[in-house]
């Protein structure tokens, strides 16, 4: 396949990189990435891999944009209060660069059909803003072995981590069991700082762009904590955890179960 | 230069920074290990970054030369992937 003029000089900059080049590029013109959540880090994590040709996003989140997301958000705007946040973020991205393809997915990702959607795709990005999901996410990746780039904020507060099913370290290995419901508290209840969505889905944005690329190294067995009001990033090794319910060698997880009402329950 | 075998020829005049080497650095990536590329250009910058760049990406410049009033023609051998 071969690039058009407008690609040439859309993609300058990337195929000059030694890193990328036209091969790189093509990977990813290639590639499919799906996004959980379409909100603070979903929209700065699209709006980058869009930018950065990624032919195919599937995005999946349940929510209509609503005024207090606009501080921090900035896929959606003023002109699209009350759409649905894929079909914004969608005409976003598309807006942005015809090369890619959003996949709009209208519904609250569960158990019963995550590993369907995710089937086709290269890479994961869990941007979702509540423990059922992200442990959901977790477990569904390292089942269908799909390379996981989770973030995570809170106040002035962001975590990102990446994992390799059977190479590296599972959500879980890092957190066993999801903290019981009120112990952590909500960006809603607790705040978060607009531009940390932006560091921290930059972040992952550019920990996939690596694993597309096959380049570097992505933050496998390591969590990486940024601190916006002390301006410090910190790395913390995370080893994988032999007995990991999901990843181990003799995992209790073998299947999806009810996150949602488990977390309900506790 | 005598015994230099051309594998591939492009013809960039025309074009200016930053696509000249986007192109050349294109024709490159498809060519073999050994392989010669010929460039024709116009922008004289060009001429000098070329080079520069083609060797900071470990390949070798074998020849740059100002053909006419306008134009320049490089030989570069592909010396890595």
């Amino acid at each position: 396949m071969e690039f058009t003029e407008d690609q040439v000089q859309r993609y300058s900059r990337h195929i000059i990189l030694p890193e990328v080049g036209g091969k790189g590029q093509m990977k990813l013109l290639n590639a499919k990435v799906f996004i959980v959540g379409a909100g603070g880090l979903g929209c700065p994590v699209g709006y980058y891999l869009a930018a950065a040709g990624v032919g195919t996003i599937g995005l999946v989140d349940n929510d209509t944009v609503e005024l207090s997301n606009l501080q921090r958000q900035i896929a959606h705007s003023t002109k699209t209060l009350g759409m649905l946040k894929v079909d914004s973020a969608k005409a976003t991205f598309e807006a942005l660069n015809p090369d890619v393809t959003v996949v709009g997915i209208k519904e609250r990702i569960s158990k019963d059909t995550i590993m369907d959607l995710i089937r086709d795709y290269d890479v994961v990005v869990d941007g979702s803003d509540n423990f059922p999901t992200r442990y959901l996410v977790n477990d569904a990746c390292v089942l269908a072995k799909k390379p996981l780039v989770s973030g995570a904020i809170l106040k002035f507060e962001g975590q990102v981590t990446t994992v390799l099913p059977g190479e590296g370290h599972c959500y879980r290995c890092l957190f066993e069991e999801m903290p019981p419901p009120g112990l952590v508290p909500s960006c809603q209840e607790a705040g978060v700082i607009g531009a940390i969505t932006g560091v921290v889905g930059s972040l992952q944005a550019m920990e996939v762009v690596k694993l597309i690329l096959g380049k570097g190294e992505v933050l496998k067995n390591t969590l990486l904590i940024y601190d916006a009001l002390k301006t410090v990033f910190r790395r913390v090794k995370i080893p994988k955890n032999p007995d990991c319910p999901v990843c181990g060698a003799n995992p209790t997880i073998t299947e999806l179960g009810d996150y949602e009402a488990d977390y309900c329950r506790m | 230069m005598e015994g230099i075998t051309i594998t591939k020829k492009i013809d960039i005049r025309g074009l200016v920074c930053p696509y000249t080497f986007v192109k050349a650095k294109l024709a490159m990536e498809v060519m073999e290990v050994g392989e010669v590329l010929e460039i024709l250009l116009d922008y004289e910058e060009a001429s000098r970054s070329i080079p520069k760049s083609m060797e900071d990406h470990g390949q070798r410049v074998l020849k740059v030369e100002k053909v006419n009033d306008t134009d320049w023609l490089l030989l570069i051998r592909k010396e890595k992937e």
